[in-house]
C-alpha cells in the first residue's frame, strides 16, 4: 500500500519519503531544516506541533537548529517558514493523509507555513476512506482533517497553481518503527 | 423570449474569452473526468449516492431533527429555517452580539443564494471572499459564473488589471504572481477576522457534522482563525449515515474537478478550541427555502439528489457556449435552471429554460442520478400550464393537431418553397420550420411526400408485417429514406404498411411544454398505428422513436390521462428503432449485405436520442462496418448538432456554433461520408456542409445500407 500511496500522493505533487526507524527519520528531517534555511528570522520559522514522534525525540538532537518553535501560536505560525505534524492515518487509493485535528496547533502549522513536512507512521496507511471512516469517527474527534498534496487552484484560466492559502509544498516522512495510533 | 436575455446570450456566445475558456476547459473536463473514474462503477456510484441522497430527501424534517440534536449534544448553536431573510438576520445579529468588524467567506453557494454579502455590508460589516475564484469576482463587482469556477469567464488579463488596483501595484498577468499576490493579500484578512461564514458539503444527521471540501486551503482558514465560525447548510446537504461521507467523496471531486479529492477534506463536528483555550462559537443555520416543497413535488424530488459538482455544466453543449452569466445570479447549468425556478421562483426560469436543447448529455455524467432535461422539460409544461403558449406557438399547434390541416400546409409549402430553392436546399419554410439561420440551408420540401411515393411501390409477400412511422421530416423532405427503408425490410421478409393516418409524434409540441397537443397527437398516431395488427412499428427517426417508445406514455402521465395508456404501451412494445431492427435481421441471418466490399472511412455521428434515450450506438457502426466502411470516430461523436427541432430557430445564435464544431469535428477524421441516424441531424448537418461548401456526402444509415444489400 505504501507504494499506491506514494504514486498517488506524488500524482499531487507532494513529496514522500520513508525511513526504517525514527533515528534515520530525524536526520533526514534535522538535515532537511537546515538545508531550506531554517533560521531566527521571521519568515524562516520551523514550528512543531506535538505529537508521539516528538515526544519520543532527544530534543537536545534538535539544539543545533534556529528558529525551531514548539509553543504554537497564530502569530509564529504565520511567521514561519516550516510548519512539522503528525498526521494519523494515510489512504493508498487517494495519497491523503488524515489526521485528528481537533488541537487548532496541529491546523496552525499545517495550514499557515509554505511548507508542511507531515511525519506519518507507515502503519497507518489505510486502503481508502471507507476503511478509515471506521477508524475515525466524529465521536473521537471534533475536527478531522485531510490533507491531499499541497494547497492548489485552477481559478485564473484553469492553470493549475500550486499554493494559494496552505502550502506550497507538502513533504510526507513515513516511518516504520513508529507505532501510530491505531 | 426577453429582449434582455437575447441580449445576454448574444453577447456571450460573442465573447471570445469566455466561449474560447469554457471550451477548453470542456474538452479537458471529459478527458479527465474518464481517467479520474478509471477503475471505478460509475453506474453503481451513482446508483448508492441516488438512494443516499433520496433516502434524505424523503425525510428531511426527521434528518434535519437528528442533526439538530446531535449537533447541539456537541455544542454547536443549531438555527434552522426555512426563510432567507431570518438567515441574514440570524448572521448579522450574531455578528453585531459579538460587534464583529469583519468576516472571512469560503465558498457558500447558499450564501449566495440569500444575497448575504451586500446584506452585512450595508450594515457596516467587510466581508471578504477568500477562495481566488469568488475574491476575483467579488473584486469585479460581477456574480460566479460557474458553481466551481466562479471566475471562469474572466482572463488572466482582466485578473491583473483588478488586482493591480487592489494593491495599488502594476502587476503582470503571471499567473503565479497573481496567486501569489492573493496570498499576500487575504493572509491578514484571515488573521484579522472576526468570524469566518463557510457552506458544507455535506450535513450528517447521525453525527452533526459538517463536511467541507476546498483546494485552497481557505475554509481550514476561516473555520480555524475566527473565533466565531457560521456554516449556512441547505437541507438537502442532509445525508443520514457518517460512513456515506465516503460514497459522496468518492464521487464529488471526481466529478467536480476530476480529481480523486479535493487537496483538503473537514469533517467538523462541535466547537473547538481556539488558541487562547476558549471554545469556538459554532453556529450551524440549516436553510430549507422550498427544499421541503421540492421534496414534496414527485417530479422534483430528485433534484435534492444533486451534490453540487456542476459536471451538468461541463458537459453541456450549450453552457460552454454561454457560460453561467445570462442564467441569472446564483446557479446555473441545467441544475441551475431547476434551482432558480424553486429557490428563486419559476417565473425566473421562463427564458433561461429555453437554453436547454434536451441532449441529454448531462444525464450520462450526473452523480446523483438527476433526470435533468426531464426536469427542465417539466419546467416549460408548467410554465405554459401557468400562462399559456405564446400567440404565435399557439397558432402554429393548432395548425399542427389538425393532421389535414398540417399536411396540407406543407404540401403547399413544396410549392411555395420551390422558387427560393437553390439545388436541394431553400432558405425558408413555413410553420416551425421557419425562420431560418444563418450558416445553414435547409432541404426543400419534396415535390411528392413519401405518403404519395408509397403507393407507387410493389413488395413482395411477405411473413411479416411492420408498420412504418415516417414522421415530418421523411414524410415530407427526405421520402427517398422511406423508400430505403421499406426496400430493406421487404428483402428481410417484412411488409412495409404506411398508416396514412399518422401524424406529428407532438416532440415540437412536447418540448415547448404545450402537453395538451403532444397528447392529442399521441392519440392520433396510436389510433392510426395500432388499427391493423403488426410485428413491429418502426421509426427511423429517432425523436420519433422516442415520442413512440417512452413519451406518449409521460406525456399522459403528466396530465393525468389514463384512458390511452394500455394502448400507448401495447405501442411502446412494439416499437422499434431502425438500426436495432436492422442489425437485429442481420444477425438472424435474414438479411445480407454484398461481401468483400470496401467502401473508404465513414464516421458516425450519434443523434442525442438514439444514444442516451434509447441507448443504441454500436448497432448503426456495426451494420456500416459490415457494410464495408471504415469506421473512423470523430472528436465528440455523441455531442449535439445543434439542431434540437425548433431549437435551431429559436436560439440560432447557439446553435450555428455548435453546429460549426460538429462540421469540424467531422471534416478532421478525413472520412468523406458522415452517416446518423436522425433525418434532423441530417437536415442540420447536411444544411451545414452545403453552406460550408465541403465536399462530404451526409447520409442517413438507412440510405447507405440500402445500396449494400445483396
Amino acid at each position: 500500500m505504501y507504494e499506491q500511496f506514494k504514486v498517488r500522493a506524488e500524482g499531487v505533487s507532494a513529496e514522500v519519503h520513508r525511513f526504517e526507524t525514527k533515528g534515520a527519520a530525524l536526520e533526514f528531517l534535522v538535515r532537511f531544516l537546515k538545508d531550506e534555511g531554517v533560521s531566527n528570522i521571521p519568515g524562516s520559522y520551523a514550528v512543531w506541533a506535538d505529537g508521539p514522534f516528538l515526544n519520543e525525540t532527544d530534543r537536545q538532537l534538535l539544539f543545533g537548529l534556529d528558529g525551531l518553535k514548539f509553543q504554537i501560536t497564530r502569530e509564529l505560525s504565520a511567521d514561519a517558514r516550516f510548519g512539522i505534524s503528525q498526521v494519523d492515518w494515510a489512504l493508498a487509493d487517494t495519497g491523503t493523509l488524515v489526521q485528528d485535528s481537533t488541537a487548532i496547533e496541529q491546523r496552525l502549522v499545517s495550514s499557515l507555513p509554505t511548507l508542511h513536512i507531515a511525519i506519518a507512521p507507515t502503519s497507518g496507511i489505510l486502503p481508502d476512506m471507507p476503511t478509515l471512516l471506521t477508524r475515525v469517527t466524529p465521536a473521537n474527534s471534533g475536527y478531522i482533517a485531510m490533507i491531499t498534496g499541497p494547497s492548489r487552484t485552477a481559478d485564473i484560466e484553469r492553470v493549475l497553481t500550486i499554493g494559494v492559502h496552505g502550502p506550497e509544498r507538502l513533504v510526507i516522512i513515513f516511518v516504520d518503527d513508529l507505532g501510530g495510533s491505531n | 423570449m426577453g429582449t434582455e436575455f437575447r441580449e445576454s446570450v448574444s453577447k456571450a456566445v460573442n465573447n471570445a474569452n469566455l466561449t474560447g475558456a469554457l471550451g477548453k476547459f470542456s474538452e479537458a473536463y471529459k478527458v479527465n473526468r474518464a481517467k479520474a473514474y478509471e477503475g471505478i462503477d460509475f453506474e453503481e456510484l451513482r446508483g448508492r449516492i441516488a438512494e443516499v441522497k433520496s433516502d434524505a430527501a424523503s425525510r428531511l424534517d426527521q434528518l434535519s431533527d437528528l442533526f439538530e440534536k446531535n449537533a447541539t449534544a456537541r455544542g454547536a448553536k443549531v438555527f434552522r429555517t426555512s426563510d432567507p431573510a431570518r438567515v441574514r438576520e440570524y448572521i448579522l445579529k450574531v455578528a453585531q452580539e459579538n460587534g464583529v468588524k469583519t468576516v472571512v467567506k469560503s465558498k457558500s453557494m447558499a450564501t449566495e443564494e440569500i444575497h448575504l454579502n451586500p446584506y452585512l455590508e450595508k450594515a457596516g460589516i467587510a466581508v471578504g471572499e477568500t477562495d481566488l475564484g469568488e475574491w476575483i469576482i467579488q473584486l469585479a463587482g460581477q456574480t460566479p459564473s460557474h458553481m466551481v469556477m466562479p471566475a471562469i469567464h474572466m482572463t488572466k488579463e482582466e485578473v491583473s488589471d483588478l488586482f493591480s488596483k487592489e494593491v495599488n501595484e502594476r502587476l503582470t498577468s503571471d499567473i503565479p504572481r497573481l496567486v501569489s499576490v492573493a496570498r499576500n493579500e487575504l493572509r491578514p484578512k484571515f488573521l484579522a477576522a472576526d468570524m469566518g461564514i463557510s457552506g458544507g458539503n455535506i450535513a450528517v444527521a447521525e453525527t452533526g457534522s459538517i463536511v467541507l471540501m476546498t483546494n485552497e486551503g481557505n475554509a481550514r482558514l476561516v473555520t480555524s482563525l475566527p473565533k466565531i465560525h457560521i456554516a449556512l447548510v441547505g437541507i438537502e446537504k442532509l445525508i443520514a449515515n457518517y460512513a456515506d461521507v465516503a460514497t459522496i467523496l468518492k464521487a464529488l471531486p471526481r466529478s467536480a474537478t476530476a480529481q480523486l479529492l479535493t487537496s483538503y477534506v473537514s469533517i467538523i463536528t462541535g466547537p473547538t478550541p481556539n488558541t487562547d483555550g476558549s471554545l469556538k462559537d459554532l453556529h450551524i443555520i440549516l436553510m430549507d427555502n422550498r427544499r421541503s416543497e421540492m421534496a414534496a413535488d414527485p417530479k422534483f424530488k430528485q433534484a435534492l439528489q444533486c451534490i453540487r459538482c456542476a459536471s451538468c455544466l461541463n458537459v453541456c453543449p450549450i453552457f460552454r457556449l454561454v457560460g453561467g452569466h445570462v442564467f441569472g445570479k446564483v446557479y446555473t447549468g441545467g441544475i441551475g435552471t431547476i434551482l432558480t425556478a424553486w429557490f428563486d421562483e419559476l417565473k425566473k426560469s421562463e427564458d433561461i429554460q429555453g437554453l436547454c436543447i434536451q441532449c441529454g448529455a448531462c444525464t450520462d455524467v450526473c452523480p446523483g442520478k438527476i433526470d435533468i432535461p426531464g426536469l427542465i422539460m417539466e419546467i416549460r409544461r408548467r410554465l405554459v400550464q401557468d400562462q399559456g403558449l405564446p400567440l404565435l406557438q399557439s397558432a402554429i399547434y393548432s395548425v399542427v393537431n389538425n393532421r389535414k390541416l398540417f399536411h396540407g400546409m406543407l404540401r403547399a409549402a413544396s410549392v411555395a418553397g420551390k422558387p427560393f430553392a437553390t439545388g436541394k436546399f431553400l432558405r425558408h419554410l413555413p410553420l416551425f420550420l421557419a425562420d431560418l439561420t444563418d450558416g445553414r440551408s435547409l432541404p426543400a420540401i419534396a415535390g411528392e411526400p413519401f405518403r404519395d411515393r408509397f403507393k407507387n411501390i410493389t413488395q413482395s409477400k411477405c411473413r411479416e408485417k411492420a408498420a412504418f412511422y415516417a414522421g415530418c421530416l421523411i414524410d415530407f423532405a427526405y421520402p427517398e429514406m422511406g423508400e430505403a427503408l421499406v426496400k430493406i425490410l421487404n428483402k428481410a421478409g417484412i411488409e412495409v404498411i404506411f398508416p396514412e393516418e399518422q401524424t406529428c409524434c407532438g416532440a415540437p409540441a412536447r418540448y415547448n411544454g404545450a402537453y395538451e397537443v403532444a397528447a392529442g397527437n399521441a392519440v392520433d398516431n396510436i389510433k392510426a398505428l395500432l388499427a391493423e395488427d403488426v410485428n413491429y412499428v418502426i421509426s427511423a427517426c429517432p425523436t420519433c422513436t422516442v415520442a413512440l417508445d417512452h413519451e406518449f406514455i409521460s406525456t399522459f402521465e403528466s396530465l393525468g390521462q389514463t384512458e390511452w395508456l394500455p394502448k400507448a404501451g401495447e405501442l411502446a412494445a412494439k416499437t422499434v428503432d431502425f438500426s436495432t431492427l436492422v442489425k437485429r435481421l442481420l444477425d438472424q441471418g435474414r438479411l445480407t449485405l454484398k461481401e468483400g466490399q470496401q467502401l473508404g472511412a465513414i464516421t458516425y455521428h450519434d443523434s442525442c436520442h438514439l444514444k442516451r434515450t434509447l441507448k443504441v450506438s454500436e448497432q448503426p457502426r456495426e451494420l456500416l462496418h459490415k457494410a464495408g466502411y471504415e469506421l473512423k470516430e470523430m472528436f465528440e461523436c455523441d455531442t449535439c448538432c445543434g439542431m434540437g427541432g425548433s431549437y435551431s430557430m429559436k436560439l440560432p445564435e447557439i446553435s450555428a456554433p455548435i453546429l460549426r464544431r460538429k462540421l469540424n469535428n467531422i471534416k478532421e477524421t478525413g472520412a468523406k461520408t458522415v452517416a446518423m441516424d436522425c433525418p434532423g441531424c441530417v437536415m442540420q448537418i447536411r444544411g451545414g456542409m452545403d453552406q460550408d461548401g465541403a465536399t462530404i456526402q451526409v447520409k442517413h444509415t438507412v440510405e447507405l445500407l440500402a445500396e449494400r444489400l445483396k
